[in-house]
This record gives C-alpha cells, structure tokens and sequence, in this order.
C-alpha cells in the first residue's frame, strides 16, 4: 500500500483525493426535460486512486460517466481535470474566468471538461472511457481496434496522411511503434494471441479487457471504467482486479470506475462514493462507506421485501423496545395488556433479528437506555390523554434531533380494531410498515396529517430522503384514510403487487366498526 | 390581398395530396425505419390506375353520373394500388428484414426504378392529358380593377374535404383499433412484439398497405387536379412527401399532415412570389435545412442520443 | 459463408410429399397477383388519340404474363424453391465462396489488371470490325469503376450513405466544360482544378449534414444533389441551362492533338491517322486515373485516416471516445470521395466533348450506389465486378437486335435495360445482402491476415 492509501485509512488527515484531485466534479446537474438525473453533485477523484461510483440502478452513475467524457453537457456545474500535482486552485479560477478551454501551468495543465467536446477530452484531458454495453469495432481485428485508439499521434506521424499516402518513411516506424504499445497492452490482457481475430469473435470477457486496453492505448491519465465486471465470472474478476491495480501501480493512472460487483469495489478501490437519485449520499474510503447506513438502505433498497438490516432503525428498535418494558414495569397499571404484549412481542422480534446483525448494537443501546428510559415516564403519562398533542410522540427516539424536520407523532401501539395495512400505499413495503409501526404509526390518518417537516423527518430517518414526497405517500393516505382507493391499494387487494401484503386490508379507516380483520397477527 | 388569399387555397390543396402521400413514408418509417423510396411510384402506379379506370368507366361502360365514377375510381384505385403496395414490401423488403439498414434502401431504389420504368413500357413515356372533369367552384372574392377574384373550385373542395375525412378515418383506425395498437408496438420493439403474440409481417404488410391506399388518394387527386400524369411524377412528390413527412417530425400522422400542408404552401408561394424555376430548389432545401437544425420535426420526438 | 446462408434462405422448405400441389398452388397464387397487378398496365393501354385518351384492351398480353409467370413460379418452385435438391445447390457449390474466392481475388485481380493494360489492343485485334465500340463501352465501364471506387470510400469505408454522389460528377464535368469555355483552360491543366473544386464543394456541402444519422444524410445528400441539377439546368446564362454546354476540347498528348492532319497526334510520330487512336488514348487516360484512385484508396486504408473511417463505420460513438475528431474524419471522406467523383467529371466532359444537366440525373447516382453495394462494400475488386456486370450487362442490351425477329420490330430490348437494372438491383440483394464480396481484408496483422467474415462488419447503420 502506498503512502495516499494509508492516509485515507486515517481519518484525521485530508484524504488523497482532496489534497491532489486529478478530477473535480462540482455542483454538476444534469436535467433531461423535467428528469433531474444528477442534482448538485460534487466529488474529487485522487490521484493514483482507485475510485468506486456506485449506487443503485438508475442513480445516475452513466450520467455523471458522460457528462466526465463530454457525451452530455451538464445542464450546470464544474468539471476539472488536472495534469500535474495539487489542486492547482489558482490556475482553474483562472482558466474558469478567461473562458477558455484549458490551460497549461507551471504544474502541468488545467481542462474545464464541460466546455470540451468528447473528442478532445480524450485527447487532450487524456480521459479514456469504456462502456457498460461494450463497444468495439466488431468488424475490425483486435490489433486494428488498439491501432484506432492511437489514431492522433498516428495522424500526425503520417504527415495527416499525405506523407502516408506517398510512403515517407517516418510513418512506418510510428507505426512500429504503435503495434509494439498494442502488443504490449495485449500482453497484459492475455489477448496477444487473438490479436489477428475479429474483435466481435472474442468471448465476452475478453471484449471487456480489450476495451480496457485499447481505452489504455490512447495513454489516459484517468480511466473511466463503466461496470467493467459486469458478466465476468469469478476468476476473470479477480484478473480484472490485478489488471486495474497493475494500471494503477505501474502506469500510474487514475481510475474511476462505475461497478456493482462489491467484491470488485470493496477489494480494489480506494475511495468510494456512492450516489442514489442523482444525489451523492456517501464519499468515503471503502470502510466507511460499507458500514454507512444510508448506504446499506439506499443500495439494498429500502422497499424490498427482506427485512432491512439498518443498523440506526435498529438500535432504535431495541431502545424503543428498552423504553416499552421499562415503561410497563413503572406504570402497573397498564391497560391495554393484549396491546402492550402485541408490540413488546413485535419489537421483540426486530431485537432478535438485530442481535444476529450487529453487536456494536447491543453497546449503544446500553449506554443510551438510562436517559431513554428516564425520557420514557413523561410520554407514557401523556399517553392516557384522548388526543395527544401532535408535538410528542409517544415512541421516543433517543436521537431524533438528529434529523431534519420534526418527528411525526407516533402511537405507543395500534387504536382499536387494529393498524392499517400500510402496505396498501405504494411505496410502503413490509419492511417500512415494521419501521414505521416502530415509530409508532399505524394508521393511514397518522400519514396523512403529516406536514412538510415530518416529512422530512422520516425520509432522512428512514435514509430515503425525498422519496416520500415523490411517491405522494401522504396524498395516497388521505385517500385510503377516508376509505377511498387507490389504483395501487386495489391491485394490493387483488394480491398484484408481490412487494406488499394482500388480503389484510387491516382495520377500516375513519369507519368506526371494527370489521377488520385485525391487525399484525 | 386576393393573390394571396388564392395561392393559400391552392397551397393547401397541393399539401393535402402531399400530406397524403407523406403518411405512407411516416408510416412505414415508423414501424421499420426504413424510407420507402418506391412510395412516390406507388403514387404515380395509384395515379395511373385511377385513369385507366375512369378511361373504363366513361368510355367503355358509358357511364356518365360522375360522383358515382369517382367514387368506383377511387375504391378501385385504392384496392388495386394497395395490392401493388403489398407486392414491393413482399418482394423486396421482407426478405430483407434483420439485414443491414443500407440494404432496404437499396431495393427500394431498384424498386423505384422498376416501378416507373414498367409503367414507361407499358403504358409509353408521353404524358397522359385528362380534360377537366370538375369544374366551376364558388367565388370568394369579387376581382376588381386590379386584383384578381378568389376562387375555390369545386375540385379543391373536394379535394380538402376527401383528405380531412380520411385522415379522421386513419385517426381512429391507428388509435382505437387492434391493428393500430399492434403497429405502434412493433414501431417499439419489433421483437418483443412478436414474443407476445403480433403477427409482425402482417402487422408491416398492413402498413404498406394502407400507405399505398392513401398513395392512390392522391394520385387520383393529382389526377384530377392537374390533368396530366406521367411516369416520372413519382420521384419528385415522393421527395416532397418525404420532406413534408420529416418537416412535420417522422413518425407523427399529424406531423405528416401538418408537414405536407406547410410543403404546399411554401411550394406554391414560392412559385408565386419567387420563381417557378427554383419551385424544387426551395423544397430540397427545406429539407435539409429541416433535417439540419431540427431533425425530430415539428412533432415528432427528439431522439436522446444512447451512448 | 453467407454462400450458406443465403443457400439455407432459399431451401429451408421442408420437402413434403405433396410439394407438387404446394407448387401448384404457390404458382396459381403468384400467377393471380400478376392478374390484379398487370390488369391496368398491361391488359389495358391508355394512348393519346385525337379528342381526348384512347383506352385499349391488350387481353393477350395480359394473359401471357400472367401464364409466364405460373409457369416460371411453379418451375422454380419444383427444382430450387420446394425441394431438397435444389438445381442451384450444384451451382451455388460451384459458384466461388468468398473464403476461396478471397484466395483467387489476388490472381483474379492481377489477371483482371493485366487485361485492362492490353484491353484496346486486344479489341483491334480479335474484333477489328467491332473495336471502336467495345473500346468505347470498356472506357465506359472504367469510368463506373472509378466513380464506384471514389464512392466507395464515403459509403463503403466510412459508411456514410451518400445519394448525392452525382452532384460532385456534375461540379467536375462543369469545372472543366466551363473553364475551358470561359478561360480557355485545356484538360490536363483542368482535371487538378475539377478534383479540388468538386473536393471544395465536397466539404461545403457535408459540414452542416455530415451529423445526421445514417438515412437522413442519405435523403440530404439526394437533395443536394437535386439542388445542384436544378441551379444548373435554370442558370442559363452561366451554365447555358438544358442545352449544356459543347464544344470541350479533348484532351492532348503532351501538347499533340489527337486530329488529323498536320501538327496532329499521328503526324508527329509519323503513323497513319485513326480514329480509334483517341479512343485508345482516352481509354488509357480513364485507367491511369481509376488506378489513381485505387491506389490512393488502397493507401488510405493503411493509414489512420482509413482505419478512423472504418472503425467510424463500426461505432462512432466509440471513435468519440477514442479522441477523434468523427466531423473532420468524415468531411475528409466525403472530400476525397467528392475529389475522385470531380476527377471523373471532368474525364466524362472531355470524352463526350458535350454536357448538359440531363446526364446527372439521381437515377446516375442510384446507379453508382449499386455498383458499390452490389460489389459489396468497401471491395475494390467487387466494384470492378458489379461494373462490368451491371454496365456492360445492360449494354449487351443494345446488341441483343435478334430478339427483334422474336417479338417483332415494335419490339426494342434497349427501353428493357432499366427494367432489368432494377430488377438486378433488387434480385442480387435479397440473394446477397453484402455484396457479391462480403469479407473484409484487415489493414494490418500481426501474424497472419484472416479475412472477416460480412456477419461481423457492420455496415454503417448510422449511429
């Protein structure tokens, strides 16, 4: 490991990637029509360091790939690359104000790659990229495709192709030349002996190294990789992964690389950052980002069916469940017993599933609990009130300052009759129900009292931010608050949609009979 | 004022047969993105058989009511130059389906090349001249000392009434009914639609089918509406179509009519105001100009490059 | 392989037993269609008389065709279409494949060469009453190869598809025929002249379209071409409009006039005058140009800038991301194409001595985009074989007077000649979408040269 990696093992030191950025993303947004498919991001890549863009389908990663390597023009933002150490921050003020493209500097050089056309970037900013759907020239032999790669310094060796045309000499020994780097790079890619095949004959696994080497062909000094594992079987992924490092190591050059395969981030990369709906919600050194909740929600994706192993919800879950026993034990007179039991028994559950996560847990929740509980007394008191202020909730989260907005008022368990089959709204799956059911809401009206601030809360609790608006839960439940429908609770009820749970419609809302068919069993 | 208001009348009318012609190629663009450039003889071969046929009517069976004979002419047109239509897309384009895009294009130039030079040995390389068959019309604007009088012949009322019916037709027919509904899906995805059950080479051969109906319209009308037809008349309004059809965005019925009725106007302005000469100067270099600066058209969809 | 292919297309028919009714039936089906399709032109003849049209009934002519064409459907039915041993298995087998034809192209090509450089000798010698006309259709012939071979590096190297190609024929023949009328410029001083300037409108004409995918920029090159037809045919007072312009000087011998008589060609090297002398001349003049033009190509692809076009072809987008520059890589083919097409402009205004807007027709250039596709794109040699094929087949036509005596003197097999170009266009692509050859030769290797299989080459979809 060389010096940078370790520094950004440590925390405390600025990381590599921004003391020597060799590209800086800055405020890029990129908007198709009404599409925002990148909002406001912002990112360093180091130099000589691995970097890791991932993020689940559809967060914009290709997006941010080709606004990199001038296929899109942002809509708005700053893309720099350097040539050369540091930041250079002087001179990329400087070739920002002067309009100009690029600039060379007592360092190396600056480029502004949004205002480049992709061609240059390529050749001048010294940026290669491959693509998630390989594209090479299928008709052409491998050795051709690394030929083309290396068509600018070519051109000017043919003399733009006049002294090529009549046979000058100097043409001949480029050209020498240029097979010599080709075969080079074959070698490395384990393709030298294809190297007269055409490249569409080749197996899938050697077309994605090929594309590498013809993209190392153009001599980059930064490599964008678009899922440069995706097909390849285990052992061409861990070929895949020496080859990046061998590129990093002995090439020094930069690679970004878009992937989904943990295994592949996780071993090689340095630096990892991880996008969700264009907006960049962790950036860190491998380590950090594996164990950052938001990340484990966002890529797990929150609305699946499995039970969502978040570490957050869950030390709440098991500090919620602290409270509720140590509320029952203070107050004797506990009225609703069957009720307590149900949640007891719920949150139970959620502990159980939480102690086989992690046990970091189990610490926090120890440490937390005397505060929690002392906080517990005064809203097991407010509870006896019919109509609790919206303010308090009756479910304490121990850190809900934490998060923006304000925490929606919560119900220590379901009214009479039973919760309500959140599931019925698009959007809630089993997984969010239980969270939800552990914030203490159960019905469609809590849902649809709730303001902008809540929210908010929510959305940034539940590491989801924005997707409760989007997905107009509170619209739906209003809806399905007053008894209507909704296109997506009748498919839920026709059992059409397999994320949610059919045939429990759950309590009736706002009807005050009690013909549902109970709650949770 | 009245020059004006009468070139307008007689720019619509030419759009509408151009607009006609134009939703054959937007048609067959859109459901195999390919340009039909036999299209424009299937409107000369639609043309051709509507005077042969009336020539039949009139002189051989004698009939004389002449709503009745245009309405056999304009069925049997229809009909036969729909088979003809059939007859190039089987031969010269189903075989080529899933090769390479320039091989289509190909045969559908020799195509084009056969088609107008069968119709020249056939029936000989001089023009056909047909007297006027409608006459009269209603005059809109008296003429005075020096204007001219607005005129709205019968026959361009004919004419713009038969192609707002039909379109409102084809309207219905592309929106409402199954067939519609299975072109626009093999318009997206040819393959999948075939996986789910859409006889695709039927679905495409109804498509030539219906283009090469609304070619015969027109035909009839140009018939109609100039007296003289050839067999050369093809290439060039099949260039207008095209760019009437591109102008009003590839693809989009609307756009093929809205675009072959901007063709007319400019056409007939041009002539008007400009020079009669450079008539196909100013259609050629609208469509580049079209397909320059906007090559999705009026109302078709802008195509987001994939990279 | 496509020659498998193509041969597993036509026969993948299951033969059943009762592939005779099958026949039948296919035939009565194909004949029934010609029934409905040939009733308003061939069973009916619509003729200008006095007082209006005359209709005429040709009920004979109707039902020959239609008879023919049972019979010919239900021939080919039993022996190639619904069989298990089609008659064109032995042929097809037979025919060259393109792996072995690949083998033989070289020798081909040498065999094929070393009879073009003796071609007007042989002619005067083995058919000395027939010379001066097969000299003039070889001459016309070499101008079609290198029109194919100037286009073929804008739609068979670079993919792009181009209908227009004719317009930079007609601004070569122009340059030439009207500096010669205007300044007095003789051919050899010209044909440099012609070539840049057609090469000039070359890039003025493909820098605003050149962006456009693959079918637009074909329909935008056809109007081009289209424009410039009709600028031509209406400039009267420069162009002289639909009466062309006559009177080009021909070209000269180092300063010799190919005439008789005094200071001539023949008097100054003391030979006896004849006329197939120019012809010859000419002749020699078109294959050293067509040569130049193979050569520069055949350079060219050995060069980044044509292995740029070719990969361009294949995927653009990937070009973009290997740093270059895709508008300039395709202005320089469109030019250079351009270039060669004005070259062979200005060879076609000296040898007609006359030209006017008639003989730059789109039909002109439909007929040179079929000699490239036909050969097969991006082949040299398959362009000199869909040349002579294509042009020298039609010619043939002229001389085809015995069919006269057949189907009586109203009967003229040179208004056919279209038809059957048509029909060739159509047939020989559905039977070999590629090309007659399909294969592409690697620019370079690193071992050994494998020719590519067509399945692989991508054909310049256009985007």
């Amino acid at each position: 490991m060389d010096a940078a990696t370790n520094m950004n093992n440590n925390a405390q030191a600025t990381p590599n990637w921004d003391k020597d950025p060799v590209l800086s993303v800055e405020h890029l947004t990129m908007r198709f029509g009404g599409l925002v498919a990148v909002g406001d991001l912002s990112f360093n890549v180091g130099r000589g360091d691995i970097t890791a863009l991932i993020g689940p389908n559809g967060a914009g990663k290709t997006t941010v790939f080709n606004c990199v390597t001038g296929f899109y023009k942002p809509t708005e933002g700053r893309i720099v690359m350097r040539h050369g150490p540091g930041r250079q921050q002087e001179d990329v003020d400087a070739l920002t104000d002067s309009g100009q493209r690029w600039k060379t500097t007592g360092n190396g050089a600056v480029y502004l790659l949004e205002r480049m056309p992709d061609h240059e970037i390529s050749h001048k900013a010294k940026v290669a990229r491959t693509f998630q759907n390989i594209r090479l020239f299928g008709g052409m032999t491998v050795l051709e495709n690394l030929l083309v790669a290396q068509h600018n310094p070519l051109m000017v060796a043919s003399g733009f192709s006049i002294g090529g045309i009549l046979g000058l000499p100097g043409y001949k020994h480029a050209q020498q030349e240029a097979i010599d780097k080709a075969v080079y790079w074959l070698e490395h890619t384990n393709l030298v002996d294809r190297a007269d095949d055409p490249a569409a004959d080749l197996p899938y696994g050697a077309q994605r190294r090929l594309e590498i080497a013809r993209a190392m062909c153009t001599r980059p000094q930064l490599l964008c990789l678009d899922e440069p594992a995706a097909g390849l079987n285990p052992r061409e992924s861990a070929e895949l992964n020496e080859l990046l490092k061998y590129i990093r190591d002995e090439h020094k050059v930069s690679v970004l690389l878009i992937e989904h395969d943990m295994g592949v981030v996780m071993e090689i990369s340095d630096h990892v950052i991880v996008l969700d709906y264009g907006v960049k919600i962790s950036d860190g050194p491998a380590e950090f980002v594996k164990n950052d909740p938001k990340v484990i929600a966002a890529y797990l994706g929150v609305d699946d069916e499995d039970e969502i192993d978040m570490p957050e919800v869950r030390e709440d879950i098991a500090r919620v469940s602290k409270d509720e026993q140590a509320g029952d034990a203070a107050a004797p007179a506990a009225k609703k017993k069957a009720a307590a039991k149900k949640a007891t028994s719920k949150a139970g559950s959620t502990k159980k599933a939480s102690a086989a996560g992690a046990s970091g847990a189990k610490a926090a929740t120890a440490k937390s609990s005397p505060k929690a509980s002392a906080a517990a007394k005064p809203a097991a008191a407010k509870s006896k009130a019919a109509k609790p202020a919206p303010a308090a909730s009756e479910v304490k989260i121990a850190n809900a300052g934490d998060y923006p907005g304000s925490q929606p008022h919560g119900l220590r368990k379901a009214r009479e009759g039973g919760a309500n089959n959140l599931t019925r709204v698009k959007g809630i799956g089993p997984a969010s129900e239980k969270k939800l059911n552990a914030l203490g809401v159960w019905h469609f009206d809590q849902i649809a009292a709730w303001k902008k601030a809540e929210v908010q809360w929510v959305g940034s609790y539940l590491a989801f931010p924005g997707r409760i608006e989007r997905e107009e839960w509170v619209k739906q439940a209003r809806v399905l608050a007053k008894g209507g429908e909704t296109e997506f609770s009748k498919r839920v009820d026709k059992g059409a949609v397999p994320s949610s749970v059919p045939g429990k419609r759950g309590a009736k809302p706002a009807s005050k009979k009690t013909t549902g068919k109970g709650g949770k069993a | 004022m009245e020059y004006f208001v009468q070139q307008l009348i007689n720019g619509l009318t030419l759009g509408s047969i151009y607009g006609l012609i134009a939703i054959g190629y937007t048609m067959v663009y859109g459901i195999i993105g390919m340009i039909n450039f036999a299209h424009g003889d299937v409107f000369m071969i639609g043309a051709f058989i509507a005077l042969a046929m009336f020539l039949i009517l009139t002189t051989v069976f004698g009939f004389v009511f002449l709503p009745v004979v245009l309405l056999i002419v304009l069925i049997v047109a229809m009909i036969f130059t729909s088979a003809w239509g059939w007859t190039v897309e089987r031969l010269a384009y189903r075989p080529l389906r899933g090769s390479f895009r320039l091989a289509p294009l190909i045969t559908a130039i020799g195509m084009s090349i056969v088609l107008q030079n069968f119709v020249q040995i056939t029936q000989g390389a001089r023009v056909k001249p047909l007297p006027p068959q409608i006459q009269g019309g209603i005059t809109l604007m008296e003429g005075g000392a020096n204007s001219i009088s607005v005129q709205l012949s019968y026959m361009q009322i004919i004419i713009i009434l038969t192609t707002i019916v039909l379109m409102a037709g084809f309207t219905l027919l592309i929106t409402r009914t199954s067939l519609g509904r299975a072109q626009r899906a093999c318009e997206q995805d040819r393959k999948m639609a075939a996986l789910l059950g859409i006889n695709v080479d039927r679905t495409i051969s109804l498509t030539f089918v219906m283009g090469a109906a609304l070619a015969a319209v027109a035909g009839l009308m140009f018939l109609l509406l100039y007296g003289v037809i050839d067999f050369y008349i093809g290439f060039l309004a099949g260039v207008k179509a095209f760019t009437a059809a591109v102008l009003g965005g590839i693809g989009s019925l609307p756009g093929a009519m809205l675009g072959g009725l901007l063709i007319g106007l400019i056409e007939v302005f041009w002539s008007g105001y400009f020079s009669v000469e450079y008539k196909d100067v100013a259609a050629f270099s609208i469509l580049a100009i079209v397909l320059i600066f906007l090559p999705s058209g009026l109302l078709g969809q802008p195509e987001v490059e994939k990279v | 392989m496509a020659m498998n292919g193509s041969n597993k297309a036509v026969g993948t028919q299951p033969a059943d037993p009762n592939s005779f009714a099958a026949s039948v039936k296919d035939a009565a089906t194909a004949g029934f269609l010609v029934a409905v399709l040939g009733f308003f032109f061939i069973g009916v003849r619509t003729d200008i008389a006095p007082g209006g049209l005359d209709l005429k009934m040709r009920w004979g002519a109707w039902i020959v065709s239609i008879l023919v064409v049972f019979a010919g459907r239900l021939l080919l039915n039993l022996f190639v279409f619904k069989t298990n041993s089609p008659i064109t298995q032995k042929f097809a087998s037979s025919m060259p494949g393109n792996g072995r034809f690949a083998g033989a192209g070289k020798w081909m090509m040498r065999a094929l060469f070393a009879f073009a450089l003796i071609l007007p000798f042989f002619f005067i010698t083995f058919f000395p009453n027939k010379d001066r006309q097969f000299i003039d259709l070889a001459i016309l012939i070499m101008t079609y190869i290198m029109l194919g071979w100037g286009l073929n590096i804008v739609v068979g190297l670079a993919g792009l598809l181009d209908l227009g190609y004719v317009a930079f024929y007609a601004v070569g023949a122009y340059s030439f025929a009207l500096l010669a009328q205007y300044l007095d410029i003789g051919f050899w001083f010209a044909l440099p002249l012609a070539g840049i300037l057609a090469a000039c409108w070359g890039i003025v004409l493909g820098f605003p379209v050149l962006r456009l995918r693959g079918d637009y920029l074909a329909i935008v090159t056809l109007a081009f071409g289209e424009i410039i037809r009709v600028v031509l045919l209406n400039w009267y007072e420069f162009t002289n409009g639909p009466d062309g312009i006559s009177g080009i000087p021909k070209p000269t011998f180092f300063g010799l006039e190919l005439k008789r008589g005094e200071g001539g060609f023949a008097d100054f090297f003391g030979i006896a005058y004849d006329p197939i002398q120019r012809f010859i001349f000419l002749y020699y003049i078109i294959f050293v140009l067509a040569l130049i033009t193979n050569f520069v190509t055949m350079r060219l692809r050995r060069l980044p800038i044509g292995r740029a076009w070719e990969a361009l072809r294949e995927d653009e987008i990937a070009c973009r991301s290997l740093g270059i520059n895709t508008r300039n890589t395709k202005l320089t083919a469109f030019s250079i194409g351009a270039m060669f097409g004005g070259f062979a402009g200005s060879f076609f205004a000296t040898r007609q001595g006359f030209i006017s807007p008639e003989s730059f027709t789109f039909l002109e250039s439909a007929i040179i985009l079929a000699i490239v596709v036909l050969g097969g794109l991006g082949s040299q040699i398959g362009v000199v074989i869909a040349s002579i094929v294509m042009i020298g087949g039609i010619e043939l036509l002229r001389n085809l007077g015995f069919l006269q005596q057949i189907f009586g003197s109203g009967f003229d097999p040179v208004q056919y000649r279209m038809l059957i170009f048509g029909l060739a266009m159509v047939l020989i692509m559905v039977w070999k979408p590629r090309g007659l050859i399909s294969t592409r030769e690697p620019s370079v290797a690193l071992k050994e040269k494998k020719r590519i299989g067509a399945d692989m080459v991508a054909q310049g979809e256009g985007h």
